[in-house]
């Protein structure tokens, strides 16, 4: 029944509508893409009222601070990847398109970042200052953190199909990612620590690239693989 | 006539309960599948399995004479989906729904308009699917399966929700579908009467 005036979409094509399709759902519901940032805009404004003015303290804790907050922050989005997808039969048509499941979960959490990851990105020279942090390690936290919400969303992805077919499957997200999440968090506070200190910072950021390079590749597997066992 | 869609000693358990074993079943081109049976004995598993979204305990399921495991990606390329859960937007409107559709699979978009116009859509083509009607939804759906070139049509309860020009509609629309070479798969407890080979599976 193929005819000739027919669109034969590509192997990207399924990529690109996905991604899309899911920014534009962000544009048209703003609040699911501002509550995260406003959540991690939070807890990186109290903080240095919690902790006091000194600007010693502020700079020593500031780098663990936003790093917390943007896992956290990443998680609490997660949690609703697929579930809508899963709720209205999107899911069923996704893994039921001839496109090949993995690249549209790739799309799924390139989409995530785009909405989530990305707006945390280009906020988080604000929370820099109100830690007092050296106008030279700023450049350093937004590229660890490209690397690292870029890898967290992949993860994530993994934790959400997981889990997408349980009610209240929270909990249970956080607990499949936070072990795989704690490299991230680690690498990236403390790059971020020693670039405030003047310190070499190259090893820490490799790390990240190449972890974030590692879920780039092989998340969208693992994620296809969930999805249909969460399907069923 | 050579078979299709064919399957082979299929046998699924959902939990502990056996829903059915050694089922066979053949489908050729232009011809009608027909599942039925009461409410909870299996028609919506049987579909979701044959289209591959559940796994059979035993058995093949053959599309062109290959195994579906082998070649999911021609099977998938050839079939399109229609179910309770229509699988749309509700923020989005028809045409941003369905042109995401179009990124998906093959698809005809010059046919468009008259599928729209075909099935009462076009005049609210730019509302978002969630201020429809469970029945227009259900319309958005068909439109899906109008504009895809598939030649497979898998339908569970394809009458729900639908008003009575909308049944005619669905039989309509399938009969040309079935007279232009294509196959159907239906899982349904109304009777379906479309003239032309239909066969059908009964599940206790």
């Amino acid at each position: 029944m193929t005819t000739a005036s027919g669109n034969h979409p590509g192997i990207w094509s399924g990529l690109v509508a996905v991604i899309r399709r899911d920014v534009l759902l962000a544009w048209k519901r703003p609040g699911d893409v501002l509550n995260p940032l406003f959540f991690f805009a939070m807890i990186s404004t109290l903080f240095p009222l919690a902790i006091g003015p000194s600007a010693e303290q502020l700079q020593f804790s500031g780098p663990g601070v936003v790093w917390v907050a943007a896992l956290l922050a990443a998680l609490l989005s997660l949690n609703s990847l697929f579930l809508s997808d899963h709720e209205d039969g999107s899911l069923d048509q996704l893994i039921l398109s001839p496109q090949p499941l993995p690249l549209l979960a790739l799309a799924k959490a390139l989409a995530h970042w785009l909405t989530t990851g990305l707006p945390l990105v280009l906020v988080s020279p604000l929370m820099a200052i109100t830690f007092q942090m050296p106008a030279g390690t700023i450049s350093i936290m937004m590229l660890t953190l490209v690397f690292g919400t870029v890898s967290l969303s992949l993860l994530g992805s993994i934790g959400a199909a997981l889990t997408v077919g349980l009610h209240r499957g929270s909990a249970l997200l956080s607990l499949v990612i936070l072990p795989l999440a704690m490299p991230i968090l680690i690498f990236g506070a403390r790059t971020v620590s020693l670039a405030a200190a003047d310190d070499a910072v190259a090893a820490g950021i490799y790390f990240l690239a190449a972890y974030c390079m590692l879920a780039l590749t092989l998340a969208p597997f693992a994620t296809a693989a969930a999805l249909r066992i969460s399907n069923e | 006539m050579t078979e299709i869609l064919s399957g082979n000693d299929l046998c699924l358990f959902r939990g502990d309960r056996c829903l059915f074993k050694n089922l066979e079943f053949a489908l050729s081109e232009g011809e009608l599948l027909v599942i039925e049976g009461p409410n909870g004995s299996g028609k919506t598993s049987l579909l979701r399995a044959v289209a591959g979204l559940l796994e059979f305990e035993t058995g093949t399921v053959s599309w062109d004479g290959v195994p579906v495991r082998k070649n999911f990606q021609a099977f998938r390329s050839d079939l399109v989906w229609l179910s309770h859960r229509v699988g749309f937007k509700g923020d989005l409107n028809i045409l941003e729904n369905l042109k995401f559709e179009s990124g998906l699979r093959d698809s005809d978009q010059t046919r468009l308009a008259d599928v729209l116009e075909r099935l009462s859509l076009s005049g609210i083509a730019d509302l978002p699917i969630r201020v429809l009607s469970a029945g227009q939804q259900r319309r958005v759906a068909l439109a899906r399966m109008l504009l895809a070139n598939a030649r497979l049509w898998m339908m569970d309860e394809p009458f729900t929700n639908l008003d009575k020009a909308g049944q005619v509609l669905v039989k309509d629309v399938t009969r040309e579908h079935l007279l232009s070479g294509g196959l159907c798969v239906v899982a349904s407890h109304q009777p379906i009467e479309i003239d032309g080979s239909t066969r059908r599976v009964t599940l206790q």
